[in-house]
């Protein structure tokens, strides 16, 4: 018996099937999958601070004030828009493109004036003795640097105020499909003042450039040091209070 | 001549079927590395609503979705509700849903966790501020408006 079935080898196993259990667990996969890549509006919200200090006079023209009313209306500062005309206001706010005095005031920055700063603060930071002011003036020096890096990328560039915040409050009744279109109008907003300045001055758009690439990183974050996304909800004064 | 008969007697050999199987493993593999499983079964109608400027989610794995909407079966009624993981929820169970899914995760990790809003487009605002300020005070800020792409 034993003899028999070494001479013969072991019968082979038919593989007809094969195709079959395959095919079984491949439709299983086809069902289960989700090809569709979650997209959505990313945002970060402002933590909750515990101490509440007076909240610092922000400027009026400084903010950009948009709220929404429970029957979907917007009243942009103080006056009703339609959303097809948000994006470009928003835009006006943004790039102050007339020196109106009721939009924010940008302050122009130069190579010169960054280099002087950073030097400035290098010798504080190497000369103070409190702890507490070293952090400070650290933080300022490390601010400084960012605006010498932008500032070699893109040359002299008019800096928003820090203050400069888009503020968006809704209604308890609004609907949130209305809040979605607004949020999305704003970030079409300053997407487009991006790209227009990536497109100018490297000649690829902000939404182009990869942060893969270390150079292409370095004018991503040129590019947003010009055109800072601020959007506050709820709670605007926290929110500019954390900016400076 | 004989020769052209000849050929037509035999006929067409049959086709090979034995890389069959290869090929169907090859496809099953492709679907097996692609698929994402079904997160959970939902409990509440969502209609995403549309826009244009979105960004992609990058890592699925350190996202957490919080659905609101209106609930599937209609005996609970028409006003939206919060869904966790596979079950209703209330306000204020989100704080010990965020600790959970942050103790789960690695430390290095609990930072970049994004919790995903997935939120029927007529709810009112009042109930996704709520849950917003609820995510604060967990200090869960990372989130996104989970929409669907629409044209611009």
């Amino acid at each position: 018996m034993l003899k028999k079935r070494k001479r013969g080898g072991p019968g082979e196993i038919n593989a007809g099937s094969m195709a079959d259990i395959a095919f079984l667990l491949l439709i299983f996969f086809l069902v289960t999958t989700t090809m569709d890549t979650d997209v959505g509006i990313l945002r970060l919200l402002p933590p909750i601070v515990e101490d509440i200090t007076p909240p610092e006079k922000v400027k009026q023209r400084n903010i950009y004030e948009v709220l929404v009313n429970d029957a979907d209306q917007l009243l942009v500062e103080g006056q009703p828009m339609d959303i097809k005309d948000l994006r470009e206001g928003a835009k006006e706010f943004m790039t102050n493109p007339n020196n109106s005095e009721d939009l924010p005031e940008r302050t122009l920055i130069t190579r010169g004036e960054c280099e002087q700063q950073v030097a400035n603060f290098r010798s504080y930071v190497a000369q103070a003795t409190d702890a507490t002011d070293k952090q400070n003036y650290q933080k300022q020096l490390e601010k400084w640097e960012d605006k010498l890096q932008a500032v070699k990328l893109l040359g002299d560039y008019k800096e928003l105020p820090g203050a400069a915040v888009i503020s968006l409050q809704t209604g308890s009744k609004t609907s949130y499909n209305m809040y979605v279109q607004v949020q999305n109008e704003l970030e079409a907003a300053v997407r487009e003042l991006r790209d227009e300045l990536s497109k100018e001055k490297f000649g690829k758009k902000y939404t182009e450039l990869s942060d893969i690439k270390e150079e292409e990183r370095d004018m991503i974050r040129a590019v947003r040091m010009v055109f800072p996304q601020r959007i506050s909800e709820a709670e605007p004064v926290d929110v500019t209070q954390k900016e400076n | 001549m004989s020769r052209f008969k000849d050929k037509s007697n035999k006929g067409t050999p049959a086709i090979s079927t034995a890389s069959l199987p290869d090929i169907i493993f090859m496809l099953l593999f492709f679907f097996m590395v692609t698929t994402v499983m079904r997160e959970v079964d939902l409990k509440v109608k969502v209609t995403l609503p549309e826009a244009s400027e979105v960004d992609k989610l990058e890592d699925k794995a350190l996202v957490d979705y919080i659905y609101i909407g209106p609930p599937v079966s209609t005996s609970l009624g028409t006003e939206p509700l919060i869904q966790l993981n596979d079950q209703y929820a209330k306000l204020d169970e989100i704080g010990p849903w965020v600790k959970a899914n942050n103790d789960r995760r690695q430390e290095a990790e609990v930072p970049r966790i994004t919790r995903s809003l997935k939120v029927d487009k007529d709810t009112h605002m009042k109930i996704v501020t709520d849950v917003k300020q609820e995510l604060r005070k967990s200090n869960a800020l990372k989130i996104n408006y989970s929409t669907a792409r629409g044209r611009e």
